[in-house]
């Protein structure tokens, strides 16, 4: 293991960043954290992972690992060759997860990796203690298409994944349209988590769903335009007692955009006061009121 | 030299506002608005018979390819054309340039090396064998393939298809992306070891390399002209110096647009509109979708992204028939005026050995695309023929039995006294 934070994207004076070499030593992951407390481990989307208001508020309760998913990171942009599939990234995230020295945490995703998160917590159910889902995907309705964002002009891109394009957390994921190096961070990015989702991100997760055993609570953008809100229904009816919380002005990456309410409700749901999931003080849906559908009778 | 009539197949009547009212020509666009089954299959029987006009009238081989979901040109199987053509040129010296069946869609990709000899039988080993990439429009955004796995599964498919058509005991393929555990191909190619193999590129450097290690012709299948490709050829021709083979220029192909009229001024009033309409209609899609994440590797994406010269600047949709003639994507004009220019910018230009012309140009009708071939065949192949002749180079990328031949033109009219 090393220690390298130079270049972590976004990070501050307060995170730490170490590599990890898994399978067979061919896998270097870089995994970025800050905190103490409980382990979570948070799995970013694809535009590579940038630390953010959100994983600061949470490490403030919680010890928080976010790894870089293989290949994204700067140097080792081969890496992602050492895996040939969805089973291949599951198994080389228990190698990591082994590698921090945990036997199960808390496991976080957004978007991509929220699916990753999702499919680690079904074929490891005792990893996962619970499971907070960012606007996942892992689902596919032709009713709904998820849209593909690899096929879109990136400078595009913030305006279809964020509500507001022109907020600082879109800056930060993207960085300015003439900055080459954010360029070639998050093309690459998506190329690589593109190998494990293209070309429709439904890998079988319906298949796998009903083995998680972890409570899971779902975060999902209300104006979402990526994955629209109405997939949250596909997880609530797969996964008993899922909850629901729509965020208002936030779009596919609520976390970003509504960084202190998403960080409230995670951390609530991971530490809720005495295991009480059913307080009146949390507005909340459960699955049948998901099943009405967005913006029906949910609130942030 | 070797000259061969490439075809696209186009759709020939696109609306006006085409490009205007819809997304792309590629991918998406609406069958259901924009073709008829009938005059589709009218499209298909004038390509076969412009193609089959071009051997008779003296071309050394004829070209087909493969797209998908695509109005700009659409074979899908370009086999079944090749077969077509086959047949018909039988007794012929004319090559059959399959430019060519796409690997990585075919699956498993030992069906394209069971065509290709195929063909080859039928021909009596007249075939070219083009292994190309394919498009990430074909290939990833039609087909399916994860844009990072598009490469590799080509290696891994051209590695097969060679070995499929040579092996002499069956064999087990335990590879990465396939696996078969009896290749036993039925039937073979006549050609020995295999039949010539083109590869089309479109500048990456690692396809340079990959066709110099694998001793096959690389091919630029370009719509931009020689001088937007001078800077590509010459890297080619650098990496063939420095892997230190021979400077063969039939280890070259390259594909230019052409249109031939009696006089210049004649060719604008002839072919302009049906250069704009494929320049800007038929090229009529996303940048984008030309390299999704992934498609190129990491080297390249720093390369293209930090390096502003190799991204693609221009416009098409601004330029008008004059620039397109004036800055090479299409050479046009009097037979003297095509032929100069084929000669100084292409052939010589380029070193090229195996040229490729596309003389049916997207809107452009059946008869005049006739007329173009007759007049190429007569007024300008004949003083191109014998470049490199002098030099006594080999053509080890064409059928061994039509290398010392010429193809006897047998059209009527001009082309008797024509050459």
């Amino acid at each position: 293991m090393t220690t390298a934070r130079q270049n972590v994207h976004g990070a501050d004076a307060g995170t730490r960043a170490r590599t990890l070499s898994v399978w067979h030593d061919q896998i270097r992951i870089r995994v970025v954290s800050k905190g103490s407390g409980p382990a979570v481990v948070f799995f970013h989307g694809p535009w590579g992972l940038a630390w953010d208001p959100f994983l600061d508020d949470l490490a403030r309760r919680f010890t928080v690992y976010a790894p870089e998913h293989p290949g994204t990171t700067p140097d080792t942009p081969d890496d992602a060759g050492k895996l040939d599939g969805l089973w291949d990234l599951v198994l080389c995230y228990d190698e990591v997860i082994d590698a921090l020295g945990l036997d199960s945490a808390f496991l976080v995703g957004h978007s991509f990796g929220a699916m990753v998160a999702c499919e680690m917590a079904a074929a490891y159910p005792d990893r996962a203690r619970r499971l907070a889902l960012i606007d996942p995907l892992g689902f596919w309705r032709d009713s709904d298409p998820v849209v593909n964002w690899m096929l879109m002009n990136p400078g595009d891109l913030p305006a279809q994944i964020f509500r507001d394009p022109s907020c600082e957390a879109a800056q930060r994921m993207f960085g300015t349209a003439d900055d080459p190096t954010a360029r070639v961070r998050v093309m690459w990015a998506m190329g690589v988590t593109g190998k494990f989702i293209w070309p429709i991100p439904d890998k079988g997760l319906k298949k796998r769903i009903h083995r998680l055993k972890a409570p899971a609570l779902l975060i999902w953008g209300r104006d979402d335009r990526l994955v629209p809100a109405v997939y949250a229904e596909e997880f609530t009816k797969r996964i008993a007692g899922a909850r629901v919380q729509m965020i208002h002005d936030a779009g596919h990456a609520p976390q970003l955009e509504q960084p202190e309410t998403v960080a409230r409700l995670v951390q609530e749901f991971l530490l809720p006061p005495a295991e009480t999931f059913q307080g009146p003080d949390i507005c909340q849906s459960s699955s049948a009121h998901a099943r009405r559908g967005p913006g029906k009778g949910l609130c942030a | 030299m070797k000259i061969s009539a490439f075809h696209l197949m186009p759709h020939r009547e696109l609306p006006d506002d085409f490009e205007k009212r819809y997304h792309s020509v590629w991918v998406t666009p609406p069958w259901w608005e924009l073709a008829d089954a009938r005059r589709v299959g009218q499209y298909y029987n004038w390509t076969l018979d412009e193609l089959l006009y071009a051997a008779r009238a003296g071309f050394d081989g004829v070209c087909t390819n493969e797209h998908h979901q695509n109005a700009y040109g659409f074979m899908p199987s370009p086999n079944l054309m090749g077969s077509v053509l086959a047949k018909l040129t039988n007794g012929t010296n004319v090559a059959i340039v399959q430019m060519g069946a796409t690997l990585p869609t075919s699956n498993p990709p030992i069906r394209v090396a069971e065509e290709y000899a195929m063909l080859d039988c039928i021909s009596g080993g007249r075939l070219v064998a083009g292994l190309p990439l394919g498009s990430a429009m074909d290939v990833s955004l039609c087909y399916g393939i994860t844009p990072m796995e598009h490469r590799e599964r080509y290696r891994e498919a051209f590695a097969l298809t060679l070995k499929a058509w040579q092996a002499r005991e069956i064999f087990a393929w335990n590879g990465r992306y396939y696996q078969l555990a009896n290749v036993n191909l039925w039937p073979r190619p006549i050609q020995q070891p295999h039949p010539p193999v083109w590869v089309p590129g479109s500048g990456s450097i690692s396809t340079f390399d990959f066709a110099v290690d694998n001793e096959v012709c690389y091919c630029f299948l370009s719509y931009s002209g020689a001088k937007s490709a001078k800077a590509m050829m010459q890297g080619y021709w650098k990496v063939v110096a420095d892997k230190g083979r021979d400077l063969n220029p039939y280890r070259a192909g390259f594909l230019q647009l052409v249109a031939v009229a009696d006089t210049d001024a004649r060719a604008e009033e002839k072919y302009a509109r049906h250069v704009e309409y494929f320049y800007h209609k038929c090229l009529h899609w996303p940048v984008q979708w030309l390299t999704p994440p992934g498609n190129q590797d990491y080297r390249s994406l720093v390369a293209t992204v930090t390096n502003p010269m190799r991204r693609r600047a221009e416009d098409l949709k601004r330029l008008r028939y004059r620039d397109f003639v004036e800055q090479g994507y299409v050479i046009a004009g009097s037979p003297a005026t095509v032929r100069d220019r084929l000669k100084e910018e292409v052939v010589e230009g380029l070193r090229v050995g195996n040229l490729m012309v596309l003389l049916q140009i997207g809107s452009m009708p059946h008869e005049l695309t006739l007329e173009n071939m007759e007049l190429f065949a007569c007024e300008v192949m004949p003083a191109l023929r014998d470049t490199w002749n002098d030099e006594g180079w080999v053509n080890h990328w064409w059928p061994e039995s039509l290398r010392g031949t010429k193809p006897t033109p047998a059209i009527a009219g001009r082309a008797a006294g024509g050459a």
